[in-house]
């Protein structure tokens, strides 16, 4: 019965959106864990994920309570509906984790990733680098005569776009922060 | 009452004020200062073990047979890293300890300096949680914290790494009052809903079974005493994890006894046909489900437990609650009670004469000898001619560990003291010490196989130092019994590295460490022999030559579910397939 129990605030409000929680299809999650910035918390989160064998797609950490040295971990990680839940469930009873919200089955979030993108090229290549930048919105922040250094935020999908489409206008290196993602609306 | 003090002067204090007796440890350069301190002193007992190793199993042998916390003090480098193996022993049994680690001064750390190792990154995954202190006004609380950590929720082992430099320095000392403990306080209380829902499901269970573990000893006395009043209101059949034994009295009347790779039929059949398990403080372990989805296929499952994360683990439950075993149990009772005390009793006496049934089969039974010593027949008597002592066993790992289980009977929780989710070889030996440190008066008798005792023999000279009148109860079978039995079910009997060769003389090792030494090997002379190592008033080694082949049933192969158990009798070849033999 508890396999059916959906999370206050989901948006999957249908019970044909649920999925068979012991099955073996791979879902992917965005998770934040809010922990206490103390020395070694990040290796520890790590260390979870390696020594149990879940994947990291993604992850970004930063302080973002410095008087209360909190800091935000935001990973996308993939697995099975009960390894997702086994994820949580380590996550959740470390000492130094706050709190741990799975984004992906809250209800609605929004997620960023900024992106610093290097593309060198003279001509029609540098034109038409130029020309999609402005269409993805991406910002200039470095230029010379046949180079070009982009910053671009948006969804991950919208990076992995732009980044295909420099490749063949002269791709040099790219550079991305990972993910950080918050739940839309006025609540936690 | 804050006040001013060094570190190390600090360390002691914030033990005394934790209500700590003894310290298990052995100093080195990087905890001196402590050692100073503890020197002059003299609250706190300290046991000078002779490996570091030894001093967290003796912390632990003190920690399972009190549900206090076992305290261990080491210095850095090889002093932590020997710790490694019974702090993981700690947290996989859930056992509350408390790791103190000196460290190189806090200008050296990174510098490969002597005797330096990166204790708390070596460390991270083998403790509950661990803290580098560099600042001396930081110490105290951070050792009130740890002692917090490791004694609620689910308790674990922690460890605190101290720079030599901060146990100099000057700081301001906290009471343990005065500290914040921090945020981490898990959930006691379960869910009255999801109790309301298990009282339910009991209510209308025609084949119910209780499956607890040691999460009921570590509820406390209180959780034990709850546990026997549900079994005596609802007459329920109760069976016990290895780490549970003792919770339910071995000479009750619903004992099925333990279930498992090596429990008894009426458990594991009990386990497999219910249809209501109440698991209590139990993790749903491989030793216990085999086969996972051949588990108990029919079963409608309550799992109480205060950690989350064993929850859905291994097998999916129908009702999760989460909470202290104690809180949760007096709050079953309470629902159950206020509804009316129902069960399906009609149904469940059917149930009891169907568990008669397997009872008959008498799975524990063995083929006795006159000329030889069989195992089984060594630990009965033991049995019976130290039931009526105020008694505490500990275990080594391996057959002779399991043949413990089976055939010593448990009244009251904190009495057996075994390392189970890690299988620890060399455990038994020095945590029998801590219990008998704890326990001065008590009869504490290690059963142990020669392989896994002479892993960390060494501690029999601090037993004698200690006049710690430790018995080392040894089934000598001159192998690595369950490696052997592996091999000749698994492995086409090809023994590989798996007998004892040059074994020592054990009677002339007893004389060497100065303690007594008995050798047995006639069924005939055991009783006195075990008499005569009850009356000895000091540490025994206890010599028992053993049957070398004799295997250890019931048994559920890996792969297996748990009707597809092997008897004594049964016949063991291609009992395990290829998809087995991959399991451990």
């Amino acid at each position: 019965m508890n396999a059916l129990a959906l999370k206050k605030g989901s948006s999957r409000k249908s019970a044909y959106d649920l999925k068979n929680p012991q099955g073996d299809h791979q879902e992917t999650h965005t998770i934040t864990v809010l922990v206490d910035n103390e020395a070694g918390v990040l290796a520890r989160v790590i260390g979870l994920f390696s020594g149990r064998g879940y994947n990291i797609d993604s992850l970004t950490v930063a302080e973002v309570d410095h008087a209360g040295h909190r800091s935000r971990i935001t990973v996308v990680t993939t697995g099975t509906p009960a390894v997702i839940e086994q994820i949580k469930a380590q996550l959740e009873r470390m000492v130094p984790v706050y709190a741990v919200h799975d984004l992906t089955v809250e209800g609605p979030s929004v997620e960023r990733e900024l992106a610093l993108v290097k593309v060198a090229g003279t001509g029609e290549h540098r034109v038409e680098a130029l020309r999609l930048a402005d269409v993805f919105r991406a910002n200039v922040v470095d230029t010379t005569l046949e180079s070009f250094v982009f910053e671009i935020t948006g969804a991950p999908e919208k990076i992995d776009t732009f980044i295909e489409l420099m490749r063949p206008l002269g791709l040099v290196e790219a550079g991305r922060t990972g993910i950080a993602a918050l739940s839309r609306g006025a609540h936690i | 009452m804050s006040r001013q003090m060094t570190g190390a002067q600090m360390v002691v204090r914030a033990l005394r004020d934790q209500g700590v007796d003894t310290v298990f440890g052995y100093p080195g350069g990087a905890v001196l200062p402590i050692y100073d301190e503890l020197f002059q002193q003299n609250k706190i007992r300290h046991i000078l073990v002779r490996h570091e190793q030894g001093a967290t199993h003796a912390a632990e042998g003190y920690a399972r047979s009190t549900g206090k916390p076992g305290v261990v003090l080491v210095t850095s480098g090889p002093g932590a890293t020997n710790a490694v193996t019974g702090m993981t022993d700690a947290l996989m049994d859930s056992i509350p300890m408390v790791v103190l680690t000196g460290q190189v001064p806090t200008f050296m750390i990174g510098n490969d300096a002597f005797q330096e190792a990166d204790t708390v990154g070596i460390t991270r995954p083998c403790t509950k949680h661990n803290w580098l202190v560099k600042d001396t006004d930081k110490l105290a609380g951070t050792i009130h914290q740890a002692f917090h950590v490791a004694t609620t929720g689910r308790p674990g082992p922690v460890l605190v790494d101290i720079p030599k430099d901060v146990q100099f320095a000057t700081g301001q000392y906290q009471a343990p009052n005065q500290s914040q403990t921090g945020h981490y306080n898990p959930q006691v209380k379960g869910d009255i809903d999801l109790i309301t829902l298990a009282v339910e499901g009991l209510e209308k269970a025609e084949r119910p079974i209780l499956y607890t573990g040691g999460g009921v000893v570590n509820s406390g006395p209180g959780a034990s005493q709850l546990l026997r009043e549900l079994v005596a209101e609802t007459n329920f059949p109760i069976t016990s994890t290895l780490m549970g034994l003792g919770c339910y009295p071995a000479s009750g009347d619903n004992w099925l006894g333990m279930l498992g790779m090596h429990g008894t039929y009426e458990a594991n059949w009990s386990m497999h046909d219910c249809d209501y398990m109440l698991c209590i403080g139990a993790r749903f372990d491989d030793r216990i489900t085999g086969r996972v989805d051949a588990f108990s296929p029919n079963s409608f499952k309550v799992h109480i437990d205060i950690d989350p994360s064993s929850i859905n683990k291994n097998i999916r439950v129908d009702v999760p609650i989460i909470g202290d075993i104690g809180h949760v149990l007096e709050d079953m009772l309470k629902v159950w009670k206020a509804r009316g005390r129902k069960t399906n009793s009609e149904a469940v006496a059917k149930w009891w004469e169907q568990i008669e049934k397997w009872r008959e089969v008498k799975s524990l039974n063995y083929r006795n000898s006159e000329k030889t010593i069989k195992p089984q027949y060594a630990l009965q008597r033991l049995e019976a001619l130290t039931k009526n002592h105020d008694r505490y066993i500990t275990t080594e790992v391996g057959q002779h560990q399991m043949w413990a289980a089976q055939f010593l009977g448990f009244e009251d929780p904190h009495r057996w003291m075994t390392s189970g989710g890690l299988g620890t070889m060399g455990y038994g030996l020095p945590a029998s010490l801590g219990v008998q440190i704890a326990h001065p008066e008590a009869l504490v008798i290690n059963v142990a196989g020669e392989a896994s005792w002479m892993m960390n023999m060494q501690e029999m000279s601090t037993a004698v130092q200690f006049k710690a009148p430790i018995k080392q109860f040894i089934l000598n079978n001159e192998r690595l019994g369950m490696v052997r039995q592996w091999q000749e079910l698994l492995h086409g009997e090809r023994y590989s590295s798996s007998w004892s060769e040059a074994l020592p003389d054990f009677v002339k090792l007893a004389e060497a460490f100065g303690c007594k030494g008995i050798l047995c090997k006639d069924p005939a002379d055991l009783d006195d022999a075990i008499q005569e190592m009850l009356d000895y008033d000091g540490p025994v080694i206890f010599d028992c030559l053993v049957e070398k082949h004799e295997n250890c049933f019931p048994m559920i192969p890996s792969g297996k579910a748990h009707n597809e158990m092997l008897l004594g009798d049964a016949s063991t070849k291609d009992a395990i397939d290829s998809g087995g033999a991959v399991m451990v």
